[in-house]
Protein backbone atom coordinates (compact mmCIF):
# COMPACT_ATOMS: atom_id res chain seq x y z
CA UNK A 1 0.00 0.00 0.00
CA UNK A 2 1.18 3.61 -0.67
CA UNK A 3 2.72 4.96 2.17
CA UNK A 4 0.41 8.12 3.35
CA UNK A 5 -2.38 5.86 3.40
CA UNK A 6 -0.92 3.43 5.61
CA UNK A 7 -0.35 6.83 7.39
CA UNK A 8 -4.00 7.91 7.25
CA UNK A 9 -4.97 4.05 8.95
CA UNK A 10 -2.40 4.17 11.68
CA UNK A 11 -2.82 8.16 12.52
CA UNK A 12 -6.67 7.62 12.29
CA UNK A 13 -6.65 4.47 14.75
CA UNK A 14 -4.43 5.83 16.88
CA UNK A 15 -6.39 9.05 17.26
CA UNK A 16 -9.83 7.71 17.72
CA UNK A 17 -8.08 5.19 20.11
CA UNK A 18 -7.20 8.34 22.02
CA UNK A 19 -10.36 9.62 22.27
CA UNK A 20 -12.11 6.53 23.23
CA UNK A 21 -9.42 6.55 26.24
CA UNK A 22 -10.30 10.03 26.78
CA UNK A 23 -13.72 9.15 27.48
CA UNK A 24 -13.25 6.63 29.30
CA UNK A 25 -10.55 8.25 32.17
CA UNK A 26 -12.83 11.30 32.07
CA UNK A 27 -15.33 9.00 33.21
CA UNK A 28 -13.03 7.57 36.35
CA UNK A 29 -11.96 11.30 36.73
CA UNK A 30 -8.27 10.63 35.49
CA UNK A 31 -6.83 13.20 33.70
CA UNK A 32 -6.07 12.09 29.72
CA UNK A 33 -2.86 12.82 29.95
CA UNK A 34 -1.52 9.52 31.64
CA UNK A 35 -3.32 7.57 29.24
CA UNK A 36 -1.60 9.13 26.02
CA UNK A 37 1.63 8.17 27.46
CA UNK A 38 0.61 4.48 28.25
CA UNK A 39 -0.85 4.90 24.49
CA UNK A 40 2.39 6.06 23.42
CA UNK A 41 4.25 3.57 25.31
CA UNK A 42 2.33 0.66 23.79
CA UNK A 43 2.70 1.52 20.21
CA UNK A 44 6.20 2.72 19.00
CA UNK A 45 9.82 0.97 19.72
CA UNK A 46 9.65 -2.39 21.42
CA UNK A 47 5.41 -2.03 21.44
CA UNK A 48 3.20 -4.16 20.69
CA UNK A 49 2.72 -2.38 17.11
CA UNK A 50 5.54 0.07 15.81
CA UNK A 51 3.81 2.96 14.22
CA UNK A 52 6.35 2.99 11.09
CA UNK A 53 4.78 5.44 8.27
CA UNK A 54 3.37 7.93 11.24
CA UNK A 55 6.63 8.65 12.51
CA UNK A 56 7.97 11.25 11.31
CA UNK A 57 4.12 12.71 11.24
CA UNK A 58 3.81 12.02 15.13
CA UNK A 59 7.30 14.48 15.46
CA UNK A 60 6.38 17.12 13.79
CA UNK A 61 2.78 17.29 15.37
CA UNK A 62 4.63 16.38 18.86
CA UNK A 63 6.44 20.03 17.82
CA UNK A 64 3.23 21.51 17.07
CA UNK A 65 1.69 20.61 20.41
CA UNK A 66 4.49 21.95 22.30
CA UNK A 67 3.97 25.13 20.26
CA UNK A 68 0.24 25.47 20.43
CA UNK A 69 0.45 24.01 24.66
CA UNK A 70 2.51 27.40 26.07
CA UNK A 71 1.12 29.96 24.00
CA UNK A 72 -2.36 28.65 25.19
CA UNK A 73 -0.28 28.75 28.26
CA UNK A 74 0.32 32.74 27.42
CA UNK A 75 -3.17 33.40 26.07
CA UNK A 76 -4.33 32.61 29.41
CA UNK A 77 -2.40 35.36 31.76
CA UNK A 78 -1.73 39.21 30.60
CA UNK A 79 1.73 40.55 31.18
CA UNK A 80 0.17 42.97 33.67
CA UNK A 81 -1.29 39.57 35.15
CA UNK A 82 2.66 38.11 35.06
CA UNK A 83 4.13 40.90 36.43
CA UNK A 84 1.80 42.11 39.07
CA UNK A 85 2.05 38.55 40.40
CA UNK A 86 5.54 38.64 40.21
CA UNK A 87 6.37 40.79 43.26
CA UNK A 88 3.44 39.47 45.74
CA UNK A 89 4.35 35.79 45.08
CA UNK A 90 8.29 35.83 44.05
CA UNK A 91 8.70 34.10 47.67
CA UNK A 92 6.72 31.62 47.27
CA UNK A 93 8.09 31.11 43.88
CA UNK A 94 11.53 30.87 44.99
CA UNK A 95 10.70 28.40 47.74
CA UNK A 96 8.87 26.34 45.21
CA UNK A 97 11.78 26.08 43.08
CA UNK A 98 14.25 25.25 45.88
CA UNK A 99 11.90 22.64 47.22
CA UNK A 100 11.27 20.79 44.09
CA UNK A 101 13.81 21.47 41.69
CA UNK A 102 17.15 20.48 44.31
CA UNK A 103 15.54 17.25 45.31
CA UNK A 104 15.61 15.86 41.43
CA UNK A 105 19.18 17.58 40.37
CA UNK A 106 20.15 15.80 43.40
CA UNK A 107 18.50 12.68 42.82
CA UNK A 108 20.11 12.56 39.45
CA UNK A 109 23.78 13.51 41.12
CA UNK A 110 23.47 10.63 43.94
CA UNK A 111 22.61 8.09 40.92
CA UNK A 112 25.49 8.85 38.49
CA UNK A 113 24.18 10.85 35.90
CA UNK A 114 26.04 13.95 34.00
CA UNK A 115 25.22 17.28 35.26
CA UNK A 116 23.61 18.37 32.21
CA UNK A 117 21.39 15.57 33.15
CA UNK A 118 20.83 16.98 36.73
CA UNK A 119 19.87 20.17 35.72
CA UNK A 120 17.21 18.55 33.22
CA UNK A 121 15.46 16.23 35.89
CA UNK A 122 15.47 19.26 38.24
CA UNK A 123 13.43 21.20 35.59
CA UNK A 124 11.39 18.15 35.81
CA UNK A 125 10.54 17.39 39.13
CA UNK A 126 9.96 21.32 39.49
CA UNK A 127 7.29 22.22 37.60
CA UNK A 128 3.53 21.18 38.09
CA UNK A 129 1.30 20.94 35.56
CA UNK A 130 -0.66 23.87 35.32
CA UNK A 131 -3.49 22.06 32.95
CA UNK A 132 -3.98 19.17 35.45
CA UNK A 133 -4.02 21.66 38.67
CA UNK A 134 -6.39 24.22 36.94
CA UNK A 135 -8.73 21.14 36.07
CA UNK A 136 -8.49 19.52 39.87
CA UNK A 137 -9.52 22.99 41.02
CA UNK A 138 -12.47 23.27 38.92
CA UNK A 139 -13.70 19.80 39.50
CA UNK A 140 -13.25 20.00 43.34
CA UNK A 141 -15.21 23.28 43.61
CA UNK A 142 -12.24 25.29 44.80
CA UNK A 143 -11.98 27.77 42.84
CA UNK A 144 -13.71 30.57 45.30
CA UNK A 145 -11.20 28.79 48.00
CA UNK A 146 -8.96 31.79 49.83
CA UNK A 147 -6.05 29.34 49.24
CA UNK A 148 -6.55 28.88 45.47
CA UNK A 149 -4.98 32.67 44.36
CA UNK A 150 -1.87 31.11 45.97
CA UNK A 151 -1.47 28.01 43.97
CA UNK A 152 -2.46 29.64 41.00
CA UNK A 153 0.61 32.26 41.68
CA UNK A 154 2.78 29.51 42.40
CA UNK A 155 1.99 28.17 39.05
CA UNK A 156 2.21 31.74 37.52
CA UNK A 157 5.83 32.24 38.84
CA UNK A 158 6.61 28.51 37.45
CA UNK A 159 5.37 29.26 33.75
CA UNK A 160 7.01 32.25 33.90
CA UNK A 161 10.28 30.80 35.81
CA UNK A 162 10.09 28.02 32.51
CA UNK A 163 10.46 31.31 30.50
CA UNK A 164 14.15 31.14 31.57
CA UNK A 165 14.45 27.72 32.26
CA UNK A 166 14.16 26.27 29.33
CA UNK A 167 16.87 28.34 27.21
CA UNK A 168 19.24 27.14 30.30
CA UNK A 169 18.47 23.44 29.69
CA UNK A 170 18.31 23.74 26.31
CA UNK A 171 21.73 25.14 25.60
CA UNK A 172 23.22 23.10 28.36
CA UNK A 173 21.73 20.06 26.74
CA UNK A 174 23.34 21.16 23.61
CA UNK A 175 26.63 20.79 25.08
CA UNK A 176 27.84 24.55 25.08
CA UNK A 177 29.22 24.06 28.91
CA UNK A 178 28.10 26.31 32.02
CA UNK A 179 29.72 29.83 30.11
CA UNK A 180 27.03 29.18 27.14
CA UNK A 181 24.46 28.18 29.11
CA UNK A 182 24.74 31.61 31.08
CA UNK A 183 24.54 33.26 27.91
CA UNK A 184 21.88 31.50 26.50
CA UNK A 185 19.70 32.60 30.05
CA UNK A 186 21.19 35.97 29.41
CA UNK A 187 19.11 35.95 26.30
CA UNK A 188 16.24 34.96 27.77
CA UNK A 189 16.23 37.54 30.04
CA UNK A 190 16.48 40.50 27.79
CA UNK A 191 14.07 38.93 25.38
CA UNK A 192 11.51 38.16 27.85
CA UNK A 193 12.04 41.75 29.96
CA UNK A 194 11.38 43.31 26.75
CA UNK A 195 8.39 41.52 25.39
CA UNK A 196 6.72 41.93 28.87
CA UNK A 197 7.33 45.96 28.66
CA UNK A 198 6.28 45.96 25.12
CA UNK A 199 3.65 43.81 25.93
CA UNK A 200 2.17 46.00 29.05
CA UNK A 201 2.81 49.32 26.87
CA UNK A 202 1.62 48.63 23.35
CA UNK A 203 -0.60 45.35 23.97
CA UNK A 204 -3.34 46.95 22.40
CA UNK A 205 -1.79 48.31 19.52
CA UNK A 206 -0.41 44.80 18.80
CA UNK A 207 -4.05 43.67 19.37
CA UNK A 208 -5.31 45.85 17.44
CA UNK A 209 -2.98 44.55 14.16
CA UNK A 210 -3.84 41.23 14.93
CA UNK A 211 -7.58 41.82 15.24
CA UNK A 212 -9.35 40.65 12.28
CA UNK A 213 -13.29 40.38 12.17
CA UNK A 214 -13.02 36.51 10.16
CA UNK A 215 -12.45 34.03 12.60
CA UNK A 216 -10.43 32.30 9.62
CA UNK A 217 -8.09 34.81 8.93
CA UNK A 218 -7.43 34.96 12.78
CA UNK A 219 -6.84 31.43 13.25
CA UNK A 220 -4.16 31.63 10.67
CA UNK A 221 -2.83 34.91 11.62
CA UNK A 222 -2.40 33.82 15.12
CA UNK A 223 -1.33 30.43 14.43
CA UNK A 224 1.46 31.86 11.94
CA UNK A 225 2.89 34.30 13.92
CA UNK A 226 2.67 32.04 17.09
CA UNK A 227 4.80 28.86 14.54
CA UNK A 228 7.33 31.57 12.96
CA UNK A 229 8.19 32.97 16.57
CA UNK A 230 8.39 29.81 18.06
CA UNK A 231 11.05 28.41 15.15
CA UNK A 232 12.99 31.64 15.24
CA UNK A 233 13.37 31.10 18.73
CA UNK A 234 14.47 28.21 18.77
CA UNK A 235 17.14 28.82 16.25
CA UNK A 236 18.44 31.51 18.69
CA UNK A 237 18.65 28.34 21.09
CA UNK A 238 15.72 30.05 23.57
CA UNK A 239 13.44 27.48 22.85
CA UNK A 240 10.42 26.93 20.90
CA UNK A 241 8.01 26.82 23.82
CA UNK A 242 9.29 30.03 25.03
CA UNK A 243 8.75 31.94 21.46
CA UNK A 244 5.60 30.57 22.03
CA UNK A 245 4.67 31.26 25.54
CA UNK A 246 5.55 34.87 24.61
CA UNK A 247 3.08 35.34 21.65
CA UNK A 248 0.76 34.37 24.10
CA UNK A 249 1.39 36.81 26.36
CA UNK A 250 2.10 39.62 23.42
CA UNK A 251 -1.69 39.05 22.88
CA UNK A 252 -4.48 40.38 24.96
CA UNK A 253 -8.06 41.31 25.36
CA UNK A 254 -10.56 40.13 22.85
CA UNK A 255 -7.93 38.97 20.74
CA UNK A 256 -6.56 36.73 23.08
CA UNK A 257 -10.21 35.38 24.18
CA UNK A 258 -11.17 34.37 20.54
CA UNK A 259 -7.84 33.14 19.99
CA UNK A 260 -7.99 30.96 22.78
CA UNK A 261 -11.54 29.96 21.16
CA UNK A 262 -10.06 28.67 17.45
CA UNK A 263 -6.97 27.14 18.94
CA UNK A 264 -8.13 25.28 21.69
CA UNK A 265 -9.23 22.09 19.75
CA UNK A 266 -5.88 22.41 17.98
CA UNK A 267 -4.37 22.37 21.16
CA UNK A 268 -6.21 19.38 22.49
CA UNK A 269 -5.69 17.33 19.38
CA UNK A 270 -1.04 18.33 18.79
CA UNK A 271 -0.62 17.88 22.75
CA UNK A 272 -2.55 14.35 22.74
CA UNK A 273 0.01 14.02 19.61
CA UNK A 274 3.26 15.06 22.43
CA UNK A 275 2.44 12.84 24.98
CA UNK A 276 1.79 9.97 22.46
CA UNK A 277 5.04 10.92 20.74
CA UNK A 278 7.03 10.86 24.48
CA UNK A 279 5.69 7.59 25.19
CA UNK A 280 6.58 6.38 22.02
CA UNK A 281 10.02 7.61 21.80
CA UNK A 282 10.28 5.63 25.00
CA UNK A 283 10.93 1.86 24.90
CA UNK A 284 8.62 0.02 27.95
CA UNK A 285 11.26 -2.60 28.61
CA UNK A 286 13.40 0.41 30.33
CA UNK A 287 10.74 1.08 32.89
CA UNK A 288 11.06 -1.82 34.89
CA UNK A 289 14.36 -0.52 36.12
CA UNK A 290 13.40 2.58 36.54
CA UNK A 291 10.28 1.83 38.69
CA UNK A 292 11.07 1.87 41.77
CA UNK A 293 13.56 5.29 41.78
CA UNK A 294 10.88 6.52 40.26
CA UNK A 295 8.28 5.60 42.57
CA UNK A 296 10.66 6.82 45.41
CA UNK A 297 11.51 10.69 43.61
CA UNK A 298 7.77 10.81 43.03
CA UNK A 299 6.89 10.25 46.65
CA UNK A 300 9.76 12.81 47.90
CA UNK A 301 8.89 15.80 45.54
CA UNK A 302 5.14 15.52 46.28
CA UNK A 303 6.16 15.57 50.00
CA UNK A 304 7.70 18.87 49.48
CA UNK A 305 5.24 19.82 47.09
CA UNK A 306 2.55 19.46 50.30
CA UNK A 307 5.50 21.42 52.05
CA UNK A 308 6.12 24.35 49.82
CA UNK A 309 1.70 24.46 49.69
CA UNK A 310 1.96 25.03 53.15
CA UNK A 311 4.52 27.37 53.84
CA UNK A 312 2.94 29.37 50.70
CA UNK A 313 -0.24 29.18 52.82
CA UNK A 314 1.01 29.87 56.02
CA UNK A 315 2.32 33.36 54.94
CA UNK A 316 -0.92 34.12 53.01
CA UNK A 317 -2.54 33.70 56.12
CA UNK A 318 -4.75 30.60 55.40
CA UNK A 319 -5.48 28.40 58.05
CA UNK A 320 -4.24 24.56 58.11
CA UNK A 321 -6.56 22.96 56.02
CA UNK A 322 -6.26 25.55 53.27
CA UNK A 323 -2.60 25.14 52.80
CA UNK A 324 -2.43 21.72 53.41
CA UNK A 325 -4.86 21.69 50.61
CA UNK A 326 -2.84 24.13 48.15
CA UNK A 327 -0.22 21.55 48.86
CA UNK A 328 -2.02 18.74 47.65
CA UNK A 329 -3.26 20.34 44.18
CA UNK A 330 0.15 21.18 43.53
CA UNK A 331 1.00 17.21 43.07
CA UNK A 332 0.93 16.34 39.69
CA UNK A 333 3.80 16.85 36.99
CA UNK A 334 2.94 17.24 33.39
CA UNK A 335 3.22 19.46 30.42
CA UNK A 336 6.77 21.04 31.27
CA UNK A 337 8.36 18.07 32.13
CA UNK A 338 7.91 15.99 29.28
CA UNK A 339 8.75 19.06 27.59
CA UNK A 340 12.14 19.03 29.18
CA UNK A 341 12.39 15.39 29.26
CA UNK A 342 11.41 15.52 25.11
CA UNK A 343 14.64 17.85 25.35
CA UNK A 344 17.08 15.86 26.84
CA UNK A 345 15.79 13.51 24.88
CA UNK A 346 16.87 14.75 21.42
CA UNK A 347 20.35 15.41 22.68
CA UNK A 348 20.45 12.23 23.28
CA UNK A 349 21.92 12.87 27.02
CA UNK A 350 21.03 10.40 29.49
CA UNK A 351 19.37 6.91 28.11
CA UNK A 352 18.05 6.05 31.21
CA UNK A 353 16.48 10.09 31.49
CA UNK A 354 13.39 9.13 29.47
CA UNK A 355 11.80 6.29 30.94
CA UNK A 356 12.54 7.22 34.78
CA UNK A 357 10.86 10.51 33.87
CA UNK A 358 7.79 8.83 31.69
CA UNK A 359 7.45 6.56 35.31
CA UNK A 360 7.76 10.15 37.57
CA UNK A 361 4.96 12.00 35.50
CA UNK A 362 2.65 8.88 35.44
CA UNK A 363 2.65 8.66 39.03
CA UNK A 364 2.24 12.13 39.91
CA UNK A 365 -0.50 12.75 37.17
CA UNK A 366 -2.57 10.17 38.23
CA UNK A 367 -1.80 9.84 42.36
CA UNK A 368 -2.16 13.82 42.41
CA UNK A 369 -5.57 14.34 41.65
CA UNK A 370 -7.18 11.51 43.97
CA UNK A 371 -4.77 12.86 46.72
CA UNK A 372 -6.15 16.27 45.80
CA UNK A 373 -9.18 14.86 47.06
CA UNK A 374 -8.09 13.59 50.55
CA UNK A 375 -8.95 17.26 52.46
CA UNK A 376 -12.88 16.82 51.39
CA UNK A 377 -13.15 13.66 53.33
CA UNK A 378 -15.17 13.61 56.71
CA UNK A 379 -12.68 11.97 58.41
CA UNK A 380 -9.61 14.45 57.24
CA UNK A 381 -11.39 17.08 58.35
CA UNK A 382 -12.21 16.01 61.75
CA UNK A 383 -8.38 14.39 62.30
CA UNK A 384 -7.72 18.57 61.33
CA UNK A 385 -9.64 19.57 63.88
CA UNK A 386 -8.79 17.61 66.62
CA UNK A 387 -5.33 18.83 65.73
CA UNK A 388 -5.79 22.36 65.59
CA UNK A 389 -8.27 22.62 68.74
CA UNK A 390 -7.63 25.50 70.67
CA UNK A 391 -4.77 26.81 68.24
CA UNK A 392 -7.11 27.63 65.30
CA UNK A 393 -5.33 30.80 63.78
CA UNK A 394 -7.78 33.82 62.81
CA UNK A 395 -8.93 34.26 59.34
CA UNK A 396 -6.63 36.42 57.40
CA UNK A 397 -8.83 39.88 56.81
CA UNK A 398 -10.06 42.24 59.22
CA UNK A 399 -14.42 42.16 59.39
CA UNK A 400 -16.02 45.58 58.78
CA UNK A 401 -17.33 47.24 61.69
CA UNK B 1 -13.07 48.26 46.33
CA UNK B 2 -16.40 48.69 47.96
CA UNK B 3 -20.25 49.99 46.96
CA UNK B 4 -22.11 52.39 48.91
CA UNK B 5 -25.80 51.17 50.03
CA UNK B 6 -28.09 54.50 51.49
CA UNK B 7 -25.02 55.37 54.18
CA UNK B 8 -24.35 51.73 55.42
CA UNK B 9 -21.06 50.70 53.88
CA UNK B 10 -20.82 47.28 52.67
CA UNK B 11 -17.10 46.43 51.62
CA UNK B 12 -16.70 43.94 48.86
CA UNK B 13 -12.80 42.86 48.31
CA UNK B 14 -11.62 41.87 45.09
CA UNK B 15 -8.91 39.51 44.14
CA UNK B 16 -7.63 38.73 41.05
CA UNK B 17 -7.22 34.80 39.81
CA UNK B 18 -4.67 34.56 37.43
CA UNK B 19 -5.67 32.67 34.12
CA UNK B 20 -9.37 32.22 35.58
CA UNK B 21 -11.04 35.26 36.74
CA UNK B 22 -11.91 37.60 39.67
CA UNK B 23 -13.45 36.92 42.76
CA UNK B 24 -15.46 39.44 44.60
CA UNK B 25 -16.50 38.32 48.38
CA UNK B 26 -18.22 40.53 51.36
CA UNK B 27 -18.36 39.50 54.22
CA UNK B 28 -22.28 39.93 56.18
CA UNK B 29 -22.63 41.17 59.78
CA UNK B 30 -24.08 37.56 60.65
CA UNK B 31 -20.60 36.62 60.50
CA UNK B 32 -20.81 35.02 56.70
CA UNK B 33 -19.05 35.08 54.06
CA UNK B 34 -20.79 35.25 50.96
CA UNK B 35 -18.99 35.56 47.32
CA UNK B 36 -18.87 35.71 43.21
CA UNK B 37 -16.39 34.09 41.37
CA UNK B 38 -16.00 35.69 37.45
CA UNK B 39 -14.36 33.59 34.82
CA UNK B 40 -12.90 35.18 32.12
CA UNK B 41 -15.23 32.90 29.74
CA UNK B 42 -18.19 34.89 31.12
CA UNK B 43 -19.27 32.02 33.80
CA UNK B 44 -20.00 32.89 37.08
CA UNK B 45 -20.25 30.98 40.67
CA UNK B 46 -22.00 31.81 43.49
CA UNK B 47 -20.03 30.60 46.37
CA UNK B 48 -20.49 30.26 50.16
CA UNK B 49 -17.85 30.13 52.78
CA UNK B 50 -17.72 26.96 55.53
CA UNK B 51 -18.25 28.62 58.94
CA UNK B 52 -15.35 26.11 60.60
CA UNK B 53 -13.02 26.47 57.77
CA UNK B 54 -13.29 29.93 55.96
CA UNK B 55 -10.71 29.26 53.55
CA UNK B 56 -12.92 26.91 52.10
CA UNK B 57 -16.45 26.95 50.37
CA UNK B 58 -19.14 25.25 50.85
CA UNK B 59 -20.62 25.54 48.02
CA UNK B 60 -19.63 26.27 44.41
CA UNK B 61 -22.50 27.46 42.47
CA UNK B 62 -22.42 27.87 38.72
CA UNK B 63 -25.17 30.55 37.50
CA UNK B 64 -25.90 31.03 33.69
CA UNK B 65 -26.61 34.62 32.68
CA UNK B 66 -30.40 34.63 33.09
CA UNK B 67 -30.22 33.26 36.47
CA UNK B 68 -27.39 35.53 37.43
CA UNK B 69 -29.81 38.43 36.03
CA UNK B 70 -32.83 36.75 37.61
CA UNK B 71 -31.25 36.82 41.61
CA UNK B 72 -30.12 40.62 40.76
CA UNK B 73 -33.74 41.51 40.48
CA UNK B 74 -34.74 39.14 43.26
CA UNK B 75 -32.15 40.69 45.29
CA UNK B 76 -33.61 44.31 44.23
CA UNK B 77 -36.95 44.15 44.39
CA UNK B 78 -36.71 42.51 48.07
CA UNK B 79 -34.41 45.83 48.83
CA UNK B 80 -37.36 48.35 47.37
CA UNK B 81 -39.67 46.35 49.32
CA UNK B 82 -37.84 46.82 52.27
CA UNK B 83 -37.33 50.41 51.54
CA UNK B 84 -40.80 51.08 50.85
CA UNK B 85 -41.62 49.38 54.29
CA UNK B 86 -39.74 51.17 56.19
CA UNK B 87 -40.56 53.74 55.16
CA UNK B 88 -44.26 53.98 56.54
CA UNK B 89 -42.52 53.81 59.58
CA UNK B 90 -40.49 56.84 58.74
CA UNK B 91 -37.60 54.56 60.14
CA UNK B 92 -33.78 55.96 59.91
CA UNK B 93 -35.45 59.58 57.93
CA UNK B 94 -35.42 57.65 54.84
CA UNK B 95 -38.14 59.29 52.46
CA UNK B 96 -40.01 58.39 49.40
CA UNK B 97 -41.00 60.76 46.66
CA UNK B 98 -42.01 60.91 43.11
CA UNK B 99 -39.92 63.51 41.19
CA UNK B 100 -41.31 64.31 37.62
CA UNK B 101 -38.52 64.80 35.24
CA UNK B 102 -38.80 68.20 34.60
CA UNK B 103 -39.63 69.03 30.76
CA UNK B 104 -36.25 70.67 29.91
CA UNK B 105 -34.23 67.49 31.55
CA UNK B 106 -30.64 66.48 30.31
CA UNK B 107 -31.60 63.52 30.85
CA UNK B 108 -34.81 62.63 28.29
CA UNK B 109 -33.30 60.08 25.87
CA UNK B 110 -30.57 59.28 28.01
CA UNK B 111 -29.75 56.56 30.27
CA UNK B 112 -30.56 56.19 33.96
CA UNK B 113 -26.65 55.18 35.14
CA UNK B 114 -25.60 58.62 33.19
CA UNK B 115 -27.57 60.47 36.23
CA UNK B 116 -24.85 58.77 38.76
CA UNK B 117 -28.01 59.81 41.70
CA UNK B 118 -26.76 56.85 43.63
CA UNK B 119 -22.84 57.95 43.81
CA UNK B 120 -23.53 61.37 44.21
CA UNK B 121 -26.73 61.44 46.38
CA UNK B 122 -26.90 58.57 47.99
CA UNK B 123 -30.49 58.15 47.39
CA UNK B 124 -31.73 55.31 45.09
CA UNK B 125 -33.98 55.61 42.42
CA UNK B 126 -36.63 52.14 42.84
CA UNK B 127 -39.13 52.86 40.30
CA UNK B 128 -40.60 55.15 37.35
CA UNK B 129 -43.43 55.81 36.21
CA UNK B 130 -44.55 55.91 32.89
CA UNK B 131 -48.08 56.27 31.44
CA UNK B 132 -49.58 54.81 34.00
CA UNK B 133 -46.73 51.89 33.87
CA UNK B 134 -44.59 51.07 37.23
CA UNK B 135 -41.38 50.17 36.02
CA UNK B 136 -39.79 48.67 38.68
CA UNK B 137 -35.70 48.29 39.76
CA UNK B 138 -34.83 50.76 36.25
CA UNK B 139 -31.07 48.82 35.51
CA UNK B 140 -28.47 51.39 34.56
CA UNK B 141 -29.25 51.13 30.91
CA UNK B 142 -32.91 52.45 31.40
CA UNK B 143 -33.62 54.93 29.06
CA UNK B 144 -35.84 58.48 30.44
CA UNK B 145 -38.84 59.54 28.08
CA UNK B 146 -40.10 63.02 28.57
CA UNK B 147 -42.98 62.70 31.34
CA UNK B 148 -41.35 59.98 33.32
CA UNK B 149 -42.08 60.03 36.70
CA UNK B 150 -39.12 58.84 39.28
CA UNK B 151 -39.89 57.03 42.29
CA UNK B 152 -36.89 57.85 45.05
CA UNK B 153 -36.26 56.59 48.29
CA UNK B 154 -33.68 58.86 50.55
CA UNK B 155 -33.01 61.23 52.59
CA UNK B 156 -34.05 64.89 52.44
CA UNK B 157 -30.64 66.04 50.94
CA UNK B 158 -30.55 62.78 48.96
CA UNK B 159 -33.91 63.38 47.67
CA UNK B 160 -33.31 66.92 47.08
CA UNK B 161 -29.84 66.24 44.95
CA UNK B 162 -31.77 63.93 42.98
CA UNK B 163 -34.15 66.66 42.04
CA UNK B 164 -31.50 69.02 41.48
CA UNK B 165 -29.30 66.34 38.97
CA UNK B 166 -32.77 65.64 36.94
CA UNK B 167 -33.46 69.38 36.15
CA UNK B 168 -29.81 69.97 34.93
CA UNK B 169 -29.03 71.93 37.85
CA UNK B 170 -25.68 70.50 38.51
CA UNK B 171 -22.68 69.61 36.60
CA UNK B 172 -22.24 66.44 34.63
Amino acid sequence: MHGTTILLIEIGALLFALGMLGRLGRRVGLSPIPLYLLTGLAFGHGGLIPLSASEEFITVGAEIGVVLLLVMLGLEYSAGELVGNLRAAAPAGLLDALLNALPGAAFALLIGWRWQAAVALAGITWVSSSGVTAKVLGDLGRLGNRETPVVLSVLVIEDLAMAFYLPLVTATLAGVGLAGGLKALAVAVVTVVAVLVVAIRYGRTISRFISVRDPEALLLSVLGVTLFVAGVAAELKVSAAVGAFLVGIALSGPVAHHATEMLSPLRDLFAAVFFVFFGLSTDPADIPPVLLPALGLAVLTMATKVLTGYLAGRRAGIALPGRLRAGLALLARGEFSVVIAGLAVSYGVEPRLAPLATAYVLVTVVSGPLLARLPDYAWFKAFLRRRTTGRRPLPAREDPA
Amino acid sequence: MSSTFIGVRVRVEQTPLPGIGVRHDLVTSSGRTVGVVSHRNGRRDLVLYDVDDPDSCLASIPLTDGEAEALADVLGASLMLGQLAGLRQQAAGLLTEQIALPAGSPFVGRRLGDTRTRTRTGASIVAVLRDREVIASPGPSFVFEANDVVVAVGTREGLDGVTAILAGDVDD
